[in-house]
């Protein structure tokens, strides 16, 4: 190889990217060769000199504190709480939802029974035979719904009170029996439900609350696993005294 | 979480020891504090973001080195800095002719101090002053130099040795003004 040639081999040399192979001929035609010698000498001096000034510029602490404390895992902790405080408020508001849903599923099947019981009084207003067994008597209307529904029942005795007993009939609410009692109040009439009590009817009409549909009034409870309703267009009075004359009868 | 705490510890571990490093090549490459800081500051931020995208056991003071250098190319003064350079035929080696006749420049080269050896350098144009800080102050190798600059190793040796060329004459012509 000529001179010309291993000069521009000499930075790979300096650089320790010449093959060994090839490092050791310019190696030994550096020893020999006066030119070649100096070039080298000269290239390495100024690598040396390269790397000694190129070293010029540092980073102010503050600055390496900075960006030490912004990549450092120890920062992320506020990131990882604000990571549960999300997770937390997502859990939150699809808690939220579900309970929503549930109180409007609730509500729905309370406005549906509520509205099933309203139209059950107004057919039987509305129709001609509004009784199946008319009397007046506690004695003949309770005994009648003997074998027709599944339980039994007793009737207050009105005597000395605003209210007289029409008459009762037998009854469907969600495909199972139940008794229709009707009652009169002055000029209003009254309508007694008794069914069996479920846990759909307990979450749908709960107990003791004065509902309110198409201006009727309505009241519900339970006693001895069965479930009362009366809805009439009589107000809150009137029912309150039916509701605890029900409740003395089965005391 | 704790999987990203420990890529996390991980990278903190990698990358602080090149902190010094990488903010020395950020000034020589912008020539301004502040604007090497905010340099360093968005390589540091972009480099922990993609850390996962990062394959352990490559090479990762390369992989620092390339995203430093891309985020400054496509900063305003680096644009502006390599706008002006013209890289003619730097894959072939055969075009950078051979310092046959620098006897009399050697002798000016022992003579050149810090001081001018760091005012040539930033005389230097970037792609230039980039690569000779790689090889020479960083001593990163030809392959390492490659990945960083993201070049094929050919265009690594002509780039260099022309970078060098370069730099041998500028120090030669402060040498010889100085000595006027």
């Amino acid at each position: 190889m000529t001179c010309e040639t291993w000069q521009q081999r000499i930075d790979e040399y300096l650089d320790a990217e010449l093959p060994e192979a090839e490092a050791r001929e310019l190696d030994a035609h550096l020893r020999a060769c006066t030119s070649c010698s100096t070039q080298a000498l000269t290239r390495s001096e100024l690598k040396r000199s390269i790397h000694l000034a190129g070293k010029r510029f540092a980073p102010d602490p503050e600055f390496r504190k900075r960006i030490q404390n912004s990549i450092s895992p120890k920062a992320w902790a506020p990131r990882r709480w604000a990571w549960i405080v999300e997770f937390g408020a997502l859990c939150a508001a699809v808690l939220l939802l579900i309970f929503g849903s549930l109180v409007w599923i609730r509500q729905s099947q309370r406005q549906q029974l509520v509205g099933e019981l309203t139209d059950l009084h107004v057919a039987t207003l509305a129709s001609s035979n509004r009784v199946d067994v008319v009397s007046t008597d506690r004695h003949t209307v309770k005994p009648w719904f003997q074998g027709k529904v599944p339980f039994t029942f007793n009737v207050p005795e009105l005597q000395g009170s605003p209210f007289e007993l029409l008459g009762g009939k037998v009854t469907y609410l969600d495909q199972n029996p139940g008794a229709e009692l009707l009652f009169s109040v002055r000029k209003h009439v009254l309508s007694v439900f008794i069914f069996k009590d479920s846990p759909e009817l307990d979450r749908a009409l709960g107990s003791g609350e004065l509902m309110h549909r198409l201006s009727f009034n309505m009241e519900s409870w339970t006693d001895g696993g069965l479930r009362y309703v009366i809805i009439t267009d009589a107000g809150r009075s009137d029912i309150d005294d039916l509701h605890a004359r029900f409740v003395q009868a089965e005391q | 979480m704790a999987q990203d705490r420990d890529r996390a510890y991980e990278f903190e571990q990698l990358a602080m020891p090149l902190f010094g490093p990488l903010y020395n090549l950020a000034q020589w490459l912008t020539q301004d504090r502040s604007e090497a800081e905010d340099l360093v500051q968005e390589t540091y931020a972009k480099a922990l973001k993609g850390f996962d995208s990062f394959q352990p056991g490559t090479n990762f003071r390369a992989w620092m080195y390339r995203i430093l250098r891309n985020t400054f190319l496509t900063s305003r003064t680096g644009l502006q800095a390599t706008k002006t350079v013209a890289l003619d035929d730097e894959d072939d080696p055969q075009s950078v002719s051979p310092a046959t006749t620098e006897t009399p420049e050697s002798i000016l080269l022992a003579r050149a101090d810090h001081d001018v050896i760091q005012a040539a350098l930033q005389q230097l144009p970037v792609a230039y002053r980039e690569i000779i800080l790689l090889c020479d102050v960083e001593e990163m190798s030809y392959r390492e130099i490659a990945e960083a600059l993201s070049i094929p190793m050919g265009t690594v040796m002509s780039r260099l040795a022309r970078a060098r060329k370069a730099m041998r004459q500028l120090l030669a012509e402060k040498m010889q003004g100085a000595l006027k």
